[in-house]
């Protein structure tokens, strides 16, 4: 009993630091796209706008909690809750420290894989109960986006998986004590974030919910704090794929000196600072681009880097 | 774990149940993906994790988005409701049902009969490549060959339709 209590604190903890990091992303995201756009960004509330965190939170908890009388209710409701709980799921199996995965699943990569997939159904659902025109046609676009660049997201991160001889994330980081996985699988690093963009809907990859031509795509008819799960959702799933980055192709936990926790907190930061930076600096392809560029060039690399790991290996 | 087990079965007989009798298809079909993943989740207490994921991978991620997206695209309103019900009169649920109680009465029989060692062995990822490239390769590469073929059917009928249109007066 006690050891169960103790993994259930342990999840807890780490549930509620992720939400709460999750929200002060979207402080840290505008305060960084406002210092690299030559403005201020939120800078009112409280010390540096901390507090604008807090007050964008009271404001969505305000608000009416609306459906639409023309929306398929109980999935319109379920929908944002998909958003957020898969992503929190993908977590379970991300080492944080040595031993601190709250579940070491000796298919760990296949987990986090499982969980993005079933993410689509947020979005999918999202859409379709909206009963609207734009939230349909974001839904479409979402639905094969992801389909598409979830095929060789799977792919890019075999050449790992090779490599380390194991799906679980534990030993994933543990093979990598003499090298990081970012030179030998540098290719499948670069198609791994540039999937993980698309997975989680973020520019220059956020065609699902293009302002200047879908409103706001899937989520057009949805407000308060279930507009709010999205949101969180879509940061949580930054910080999923910097994570995954940090633990597959940097090391995870591994670095001198400072503690393991610590190297893994810097690591992901700075990816997730790099996700920022992708959003201030980069346009938007066209959705046909972005179809195009999927399958025509990046699926090819992918089973390119697969060929070449497989014949180094053997 | 047993308790466990007879539970995710519950889920899944009674999602599946709410799949035949569902008048909405986005209803149904959403019980469908709730059965493949209480489905998953047997096989993974049954010892097989990899089976478990590949069944939320490839089913409940990949088909049944694909099922979910074309029906969504279909928009099939209160009227295909009302249509269901009137389909799913009594009379209609006689066969079927007959059918189940004899898959119920073969299953009663296998549970009773004397079990040949029924032993839960774990089945990894790696246990699962050997078979498939070991004893399997044949089939596995046949069924590749396969799913080739459909690409290259799929690909035929969304060429380019240039030489088509040539032949008719184009507005």
């Amino acid at each position: 009993m006690a050891e169960f209590m103790a993994i259930a604190i342990r999840a807890v903890a780490v549930l509620l630091l992720l939400v709460v990091s999750a929200a002060l992303l979207t402080w840290a995201e505008r305060r960084l796209l406002g210092l690299w756009q030559d403005r201020y960004g939120p800078n009112r509330v409280g010390p540096f706008g901390l507090l604008q965190v807090v007050a964008d939170m009271l404001k969505l908890l305000g608000k009416q909690e609306f459906v639409p009388p023309f929306a398929d209710k109980p999935v319109f409701i379920l929908a944002p809750a998909i958003a957020m709980a898969t992503m929190l799921m993908a977590f379970v199996v991300i080492p944080f420290a040595p031993g601190f995965p709250l579940a070491d699943l000796n298919i760990g990569l296949l987990f986090f894989l499982a969980m993005s997939s079933l993410a689509v159904y947020a979005v999918l659902l999202g859409g379709y109960a909206s009963n609207n025109k734009y939230a349909l046609l974001g839904a479409l676009r979402s639905a094969a986006q992801a389909l598409s660049y979830e095929v060789f997201m799977g792919l890019s991160l075999l050449g790992v998986v090779m490599q380390a001889g194991s799906f679980s994330l534990g030993q994933i980081v543990e093979a990598q004590r003499d090298l990081w996985f970012c030179i030998p699988q540098f290719l499948g690093m670069v198609l791994f974030f540039i999937a993980g963009i698309a997975e989680s809907h973020r520019l220059p990859f956020d065609l699902p919910e293009a302002e200047h031509e879908l409103t706001a795509g899937f989520h057009t008819e949805y407000s308060g704090m279930k507009f709010g799960m999205f949101f969180v959702g879509e940061y949580l799933g930054v910080i999923l794929i910097s994570a995954l980055m940090t633990t597959l192709f940097f090391g995870g936990w591994l670095g001198p000196v400072l503690p393991p926790w610590l190297w893994f907190l810097l690591k992901t930061t700075l990816f997730v600072l790099l996700f920022v930076l992708l959003r201030a600096s980069l346009p938007r392809p066209r959705y046909d681009q972005l179809m195009a560029f999927g399958w025509k060039c990046l699926l090819p690399l992918a089973l390119l880097n697969l060929t070449v790991t497989g014949l180094v290996l053997l | 774990m047993t308790g466990l087990f007879y539970f995710t079965m519950l889920i899944a007989l009674l999602a599946a149940l709410q799949v035949v009798r569902g008048l909405n298809a986005v209803h149904a079909l959403l019980h469908l993906i709730v059965t493949l993943l209480a489905l998953s989740l047997l096989f993974f207490l049954l010892g097989a994790p990899f089976a478990a994921a590949l069944q939320v991978i490839v089913y409940a991620g990949a088909i049944m988005v694909l099922m979910v997206f074309v029906i969504m695209m279909l928009n099939q309103g209160d009227a295909a409701v009302e249509q269901e019900r009137a389909w799913l009169d009594v009379a209609s649920w006689r066969v079927p049902g007959l059918l189940c109680g004899l898959l119920l009465l073969e299953l009663g029989y296998l549970l009773l009969a004397p079990a040949d060692g029924g032993r839960v062995r774990a089945v990894d990822a790696a246990a699962v490549g050997r078979t498939l490239f070991g004893p399997y390769l044949l089939l596995v590469e046949l069924a590749s060959m396969l799913l080739l073929a459909a690409l290259v059917g799929a690909w035929h009928l969304v060429r380019p339709l240039k030489n088509r249109r040539e032949g008719t007066s184009d507005d």
